[in-house]
């Protein structure tokens, strides 16, 4: 003991400059290697820039040009300032688009996606396997279809001599058109049966991290079954809240797929949201300078949604 | 710190390639012996599909070494417009050779995409045999020729006669006004309560199909001056004819004369009218295009054998008799050369070798076209192709063509927009046409719209 007690003492700060040293060495081949260190990520970044950086750029510099793809600006587009964007604020269609997005996106994904996937998880927890096996997979199965082929199925679901008709027919009930009488209903329900999946999947796995032990001690407390969902497990599962919503906010903004194939947009521009619209004004109307400017339109909702999300995810994280 | 630098190189090298990949994958259509074809095929069965295989055999075997790649695009028209315009957009991957709508014409050359014409056709001797009318939808607005045409069409009505008949219709049936017409429908009507009497396209559903065969011949025979004002080049507003035919569409709807106005805002009504309600004689007529043979003829993709007896045609009568007493309205498709093709000889040749006389002959038949070439016109195979080709031919006296501007295809859809918002039922005629004129004022400008 006390003739290991010198050599430990000697070594301790033998051991310390080493340390010391390494550090230093460490510190120097950091700031020598960090560049090089960042390497590794130069082709993503470069695959982010031409493919995600690039077209923004793009769409945002066409937005202010008359580019089209037939007549003579498809030849030599010229700089055209706002005149994109002032037509586009006074085109009688775009508040009515714009709107039409928000009802979209509040109805279908914050309101139906997100409250049906919660409920679906919470119920999931308490139910039978068997059950939950079954339910899982049918909500799924939507989910796995890809996108062209669920909004096939959605638009033989709700076609005028479709399932559903079919199904009311046997109980009686007069047949409704529902893509032509009810368009936006008609592609909400649709984007929320696709879409639920994603969110009960986002919720169980929340769910499952919530200890057990404080539910049931919120329950020997005396707390009900919606009191222990609200105090206990909705404060615990918040960030997941947040991602799911941003995440189903950003997928709903962007639903073309299903919206073109089961309505196209019509009757009457009934169900014209802004992809649509601005894939009209671009494709079939040629005029690319015009839908680009829709698109940064997009762009920006798409970012207020996003900032409001994290901003949420920030506040609900230190109380 | 080599290794990784070393890992760092093939990465971007890997990355590198890829994206070279890419482009070079799109710039085999440069090479200059290889030729870029793009069309459009409609369906399974699709002559124009049959025709560039068959030209394509022949030119690979006339000319050694070349190959000939071929680009079907399957889709609406369009959806084909649309494709077609986007590969136009990059020299890697433009057409050698395209198949090109008449109206679009126009506005491609002033974008560039297509190769004036005018030195290969004077070494041509087969263009002569090609008629006046035709070679004039080749003309740009320089006067130059940008396109051949591959053949025409008109539109008239297709009455089912078994159905006229049970009415008590007298067949032939030759209406004069459009009074005429409702009287036809409304007695099929009170004789066929379920079938479905007079059916006209409405709404943007049938997007082109609905002006094309249907609102402009109303319009067209208003005794307006129709969509757009050729010598002034200004586009038309506040049109008592608009109103007018607007107005008809509507009691045809309201009535019930036509088919829903659901079924008529599905895109795929033409062929529930084609396959189903006329051939099941369910339907007394419609106004479709001289090309409606195609579908019930051998081979085609409603084969119908009676259609010979059991279908009639008329011309669509003006809005009062007055003359010049019928109306109808022409289209049709071309060919035409990429500006910036790598061998316009090599490409100009394939065209040529799809427009001889054989080759055309057979796609004229085939798809129902109205002849072009007058060799093609006088050949007995043509003339006996289908029971129609008289009648359908004769209204080229009085057909009217689109206004072919790079704004025709927004204004179309205004147009459309109209029939849709009177055929749903809750806009009158007056305010769908005041609609359409403002949308028309901002799509072109004030200053490009004369009122009537």
């Amino acid at each position: 003991m006390t003739s290991r007690g010198p050599e430990s003492s000697e070594g301790g700060p033998g051991r310390g400059a080493n340390r010391q040293e390494r550090e230093r060495n460490g510190r120097l081949s950091r700031s020598r290697g960090s560049a090089l260190r960042l390497l590794p990520l130069a082709p993503a970044i470069i695959l982010i820039g031409v493919f995600l950086v690039g077209p923004i750029a793009w769409s945002f510099y066409g937005s202010f040009t008359n580019a089209a793809l037939t007549g003579a600006n498809a030849q030599n587009p010229e700089w055209i300032g706002f005149d994109n964007y002032l037509n586009l604020f006074s085109d009688p269609l775009f508040p009515q688009s714009l709107l039409l997005t928000v009802v979209f996106v509040l109805v279908s994904a914050v309101i139906g996606q997100n409250f049906l996937g919660l409920g679906l998880a919470l119920l999931m927890q308490q139910a039978h396997k068997t059950v939950a096996a079954v339910v899982g997979t049918c909500v799924v199965a939507a989910w796995v279809l890809p996108e062209i082929v669920a909004a096939f199925v959605a638009y033989a679901f709700f076609f005028r001599d479709g399932t559903l008709n079919q199904l009311t027919g046997f109980a009686g009930l007069p047949a409704v058109d529902w893509l032509f009488e009810q368009p936006m209903l008609a592609i909400i329900l649709a984007n929320i049966w696709r879409g639920t999946a994603f969110s009960m999947m986002v919720y169980q796995a929340a769910l499952n991290d919530v200890p057990r032990e404080i539910t049931e001690a919120a329950e020997i407390d005396g707390a009900g079954g919606v009191k222990r969902l609200v105090f206990v497990t909705v404060p615990m599962i918040r960030r997941s809240i947040a991602t799911n919503l941003m995440l189903i906010t950003l997928q709903t903004l962007a639903v073309f797929t299903l919206i073109y194939v089961m309505t196209a947009g019509g009757p009457t521009n009934r169900s014209t949201t802004l992809p649509i619209m601005a894939y009209e004004e671009a494709f079939r109307y040629s005029d690319i300078g015009y839908g680009t400017a829709i698109a940064v339109v997009m762009l920006i909702i798409g970012a207020a949604f996003s900032l409001a999300y994290i901003r949420l995810l920030r506040e609900r994280k230190e109380p | 710190m080599r290794g990784s630098t070393k890992s760092f190189l093939a990465v971007i090298a890997v990355g590198a390639l890829a994206l070279t990949g890419c482009s070079a994958e799109g710039g085999d259509g440069a090479d200059a012996n290889t030729l870029r074809i793009i069309y459009q095929k409609a369906g399974d069965v699709s002559p124009l599909d049959t025709l560039m295989q068959t030209t394509k055999e022949q030119f690979e075997a006339a000319n050694e070494g070349v190959t000939v790649e071929l680009e079907p695009v399957e889709g609406t028209d369009e959806d084909y417009n649309t494709r077609l315009a986007l590969s136009q957009r990059s020299p890697d991957t433009a057409p050698d050779v395209f198949y090109e709508d008449t109206f679009r014409l126009r506005s491609d050359v002033d974008a560039g995409y297509l190769l004036p014409l005018d030195e290969y056709l004077s070494g041509w001797e087969d263009w002569s045999s090609f008629n006046d009318a035709a070679k004039e939808a080749g003309k740009a607005d320089d006067g130059g020729t940008y396109a051949v045409p591959l053949g025409t069409d008109t539109r008239v009505i297709w009455y089912n006669k078994t159905v006229l008949e049970e009415a008590g219709v007298e067949v032939p049936w030759a209406p004069e006004t459009w009074e005429d017409i409702l009287e036809m429908a409304r007695s099929v009507k009170d004789s066929q309560p379920d079938s479905v009497p007079f059916s006209m396209y409405a709404g943007t559903g049938t997007g082109e199909g609905t002006v094309m065969q249907s609102f402009y011949e109303l319009l067209y025979g208003t005794g307006s001056g129709g969509l757009y004002d050729e010598e002034q080049q200004k586009w038309i507003a506040a049109s008592q004819g608009f109103v007018d035919s607007l107005t008809f569409l509507q009691t045809l709807y309201q009535e019930e004369l036509a088919v829903t106005p659901a079924e008529a805002l599905d895109p795929n009504v033409w062929q529930t009218v084609v396959g189903t309600l006329l051939p099941e004689n369910s339907m007394g007529g419609t106004v479709e295009g001289s090309y409606a043979p195609s579908f019930w003829q051998e081979g085609g993709q409603f084969e119908w054998a009676e259609y010979g007896e059991v279908m009639g045609v008329a011309p669509f009568p003006t809005q009062n008799g007055q003359e010049p007493g019928a109306v109808s309205m022409s289209g049709g498709w071309t060919l035409a050369v990429g500006a910036g093709t790598e061998n316009p000889d090599l490409a100009f040749e394939f065209l040529t070798m799809a427009m001889g006389q054989e080759n055309l002959l057979e796609y004229t038949v085939d798809n129902s076209q109205i002849a072009v070439r007058t060799d093609i016109a006088e050949d007995p195979s043509y003339l006996e192709a289908n029971p129609f080709i008289e009648d359908v031919s004769a209204v080229l006296d009085v057909t009217n063509y689109r206004p072919a501007t790079a704004e025709y295809a927004e204004i179309s859809t205004a147009v459309q927009e109209a029939t849709e918002a009177v055929i749903a039922g809750d806009t009158s005629p007056a305010d769908a046409a005041a609609t359409y004129d403002d949308t028309l004022r901002s799509i072109v400008g004030d200053e490009n719209v004369v009122e009537e």
